[in-house]
């Protein structure tokens, strides 16, 4: 196994106070040098997943790289709320061109800052580009398929909050089925988003044999900065997906955005794993499975599910989603369920 | 050296005595001929120190080329037609950044009716996007306008589009007189940016900007092109000195001196007005030609100087504006504002259709009678024009034109490579 949690016995739960902790193990976040590099003063809303998410993981490359570090970013919720001009919250050289090309951008950047290499001009320096799902799994998916098959040197990395929540919550093709959206709206025989639709990126990534691949979530802060360090020791095209949870979108409170990424996890919904080449090298274990009710009744885009008669088949479709997820990517920890 | 090289090899070479660090592009005839020849340049490691990259779409290739220019290296690519038009949000991107990209582009028709051939649409369409644009008349001048075409975009911090004619110079075998790399190092200085992605020195490009401030980077790109109206004779003369041979500047005469009848062009075209014009002279007719080289910034003072004593002015574009008429025709008569001069557009050559001697002489004849309309479209086959109306009046479910009127024209056949 590549990477072990550390176990907090005393409450059970893996997040150990750094503390207890040799100094190389405890997290980047609680690093007295952490770039900041998504500084505070940014206008994300109360709770934004993207947001934290950026955060860990641009200063989890930033620390990787000596802070030798560029970062590319697709037109989205992130890209807006900290760049309101002439303010910028990025402590990082960070470019920002189209909702749909940042994979493609970022591989410009990483063929110049090669050139500069070897022409003596400058350092190693190590490209990340990032997304929402839209910049990601819709409009830049031909920029990003691009990128992973001539394996060029880029960290891309998607924070996927499942749907367009920058122009007012639409849907994406990273939006779960039977949510609601501003264009998937709870009427008419089949409420919500349509089953039988929409792809699971980090598969695709994977289909393209491309060194690394992992997904995270915000919940689990050391799991997300393993990853992104580890990414950064490959070269070629790697890719991160991160569960975001998105308050306003997904109609949940502020407060519960890391709640709401462990019940992803928990209940099989969002498969937390690692691959290198096309294959699965680590799942990280579902320490104690729920069902998908826990982590659907929450949010109010699935609200239309739990009213007078709850959608029962509704509910035991997404249930089957879950459990295809735990066969497929083999989350269930045996022991411990 | 004196080479007697195809256009775009010609241009691949001049590309590649640029010390070019980044060339990205995907395949679009006819531009592919230029980015195989520096391709092979690269990867044989003729050039030294520059990145390949074979994207998978004309949009990642402007997308590419906007990431390695703002990271500081000195980045082509080129493209034509659909492929332009492909990556056109990437285009207007690169201009707003302020991005020193050169970009050839090997003009060609947009469909549909899908065609291959030269005429200038693509990048006219362009012509709002903040890029330079530069219409080379030879070879000679693609390939020196190329080595201009850095110099202008790095000193200014805008890019710049080199427009040749497709297959008419790209796959045209003729001498040209290639310059040395002590030459061109010697008129090239090496690509300092204004802004860089540098760990060292952290900035932010590409931010949200609201109405506090769009306007102003906005004009601030029009200045530059203002700006460009000087440096463009300047480098030209820079060229001039270092290189012995005229190419580039914004507008070239022909025969202009007393000339009644003024024909205005852009490109390749120009040659075969000459020719032309020579012709006419011989028989005692005051005509001449004045050509457009810079498209865009577009120098009105230029234009209108070299217009001033002619009674008529007949621009001959290879595209036009649906629905109007003229684009280039549009923008001369802004430039003779005030003066009092006849004016007649005529849109020649598209989709690659010949424009002979003999169809010049005939109209330039007519125009010097002032016999023409306000708007010809050149050559135009009006039996066939005519038999699609009546058939559209005759039937409701008429079919597809084009492939009714390739009916008509004896012929289905379909260019065979697009």
């Amino acid at each position: 196994m590549s990477f072990q949690p550390v176990k907090f016995y005393q409450t059970g739960t893996f997040t150990v106070g750094n503390r207890l902790l040799a100094p190389d193990q405890r997290s980047v976040q609680a690093n007295m040098e952490r770039t900041n590099s998504l500084n505070s003063g940014h206008r994300a809303c109360q709770g934004c997943g993207e947001a934290l998410g950026a955060r860990y993981a641009i200063d989890a490359a930033m620390h990787a790289t000596n802070n030798q570090l560029v970062a590319v970013n697709a037109t989205g919720c992130l890209e807006v709320f900290s760049t309101p001009y002439p303010e910028t919250s990025w402590q990082v050289p960070w470019i920002h061109s189209l909702f749909g090309n940042a994979a493609a951008v970022a591989t410009g950047v990483s063929a110049a800052l090669k050139v500069k290499r070897q022409k003596a001009e400058m350092g190693d320096v190590r490209v990340v580009a990032q997304g929402g799902d839209g910049g990601t799994t819709d409009i830049g998916f031909g920029c990003l398929s691009g990128m992973f098959e001539r394996n060029d040197d880029v960290l891309y990395i998607c924070y996927d909050n499942g749907g367009y929540m920058n122009t007012g919550i639409q849907r994406s093709s990273a939006t779960p089925p039977a949510a609601r959206t501003a264009t998937t709206m709870p009427v008419g025989p089949e409420p919500g988003n349509p089953f039988g639709q929409g792809k699971f990126v980090p598969a695709i990534a994977m289909a393209h044999e491309i060194p690394y691949v992992a997904t995270a979530t915000v919940a689990d802060l050391r799991d997300l900065e393993h990853k992104v360090r580890k990414a950064m020791t490959f070269r070629g095209a790697r890719y991160i997906h991160i569960l975001v949870p998105c308050p306003l979108g997904w109609g949940t409170a502020s407060h519960d955005t890391l709640k709401m990424s462990r019940l992803a996890k928990e209940t099989g919904l969002f498969p937390v794993f690692e691959a290198e080449r096309g294959e699965l090298t680590h799942s990280t274990k579902i320490r104690r499975l729920l069902p998908v009710e826990e982590y659907l009744r929450p949010q109010k885009r699935f609200a239309h599910l739990f009213g007078k008669s709850p959608a029962i088949d509704t509910i035991a479709r997404l249930q089957a989603i879950a459990d295809k997820n735990i066969r497929k990517y083999d989350l269930l920890d045996k022991e411990a369920n | 050296m004196l080479k007697q090289i195809e256009g775009s090899h010609a241009v691949a070479e001049a590309v590649a005595l640029c010390r070019p660090e980044v060339i990205c592009a995907y395949p679009i005839s006819p531009q592919t001929h230029i980015v195989e020849g520096i391709g092979e340049m690269v990867k044989s490691g003729e050039v030294k120190n520059c990145e390949f990259i074979n994207v998978e779409s004309e949009f990642a290739a402007m997308s590419v080329a906007i990431g390695s220019s703002a990271a500081g290296a000195r980045t082509y690519t080129a493209t034509a037609s659909q492929g332009l038009l492909f990556m056109v949000e990437a285009v207007y991107n690169a201009s707003g950044l302020g991005l020193p990209i050169v970009m050839t582009v090997a003009n060609r028709a947009i469909g549909a009716p899908i065609n291959i051939w030269n005429d200038h649409s693509d990048s006219i369409s362009q012509r709002d996007s903040g890029w330079i644009q530069l219409f080379a008349e030879t070879n000679q001048e693609a390939l020196d306008l190329h080595i201009q075409a850095f110099k202008l975009a790095e000193e200014l911090s805008l890019p710049v589009m080199v427009c040749m004619d497709g297959f008419i110079l790209t796959h045209a075998y003729e001498r040209v007189d290639m310059p040395t790399q002590e030459q061109v190092d010697a008129f090239l200085p090496p690509y300092e940016p204004r802004q860089v992605l540098d760990p060292a020195d952290p900035v932010s490009i590409g931010a949200m900007v609201g109405p506090e401030a769009f306007a102003e980077v906005r004009y601030l790109e029009h200045e530059k092109q203002m700006r460009a109206l000087e440096l463009i004779p300047k480098i030209a003369d820079e060229f001039k000195a270092g290189f012995g041979r005229d190419s580039g500047g914004l507008v070239r005469g022909y025969r202009l001196d007393d000339a009644e009848t003024v024909i205005v062009a852009m490109g390749s075209l120009l040659g075969t007005i000459k020719d032309t014009i020579d012709e006419m002279r011989a028989a005692g007719v005051k005509i001449g030609v004045l050509g457009v080289i810079s498209f865009r910034p577009f120098p009105l003072a230029e234009v209108r100087a070299a217009l001033k004593g002619a009674k008529r002015v007949v621009v001959v574009e290879k595209t036009f504006a649906v629905g109007i008429g003229g684009i280039l025709a549009t923008d001369i008569r802004t430039a003779m504002d005030g003066i009092s001069i006849l004016d007649y557009t005529v849109v020649a050559g598209l989709g690659g259709r010949p424009i002979t001697k003999k169809s010049l002489h005939a109209l330039f004849d007519k125009a010097v009678r002032d016999d023409l309309p306000a708007l010809t479209f050149l050559d135009l086959d009006w039996n066939i024009v005519n038999k699609q109306l009546e058939r559209e009046r005759q039937k409701r479910r008429s079919g597809p034109v084009a492939e009714n009127i390739l009916r008509d024209v004896g012929s289905s056949h379909v260019a065979q490579h697009s």
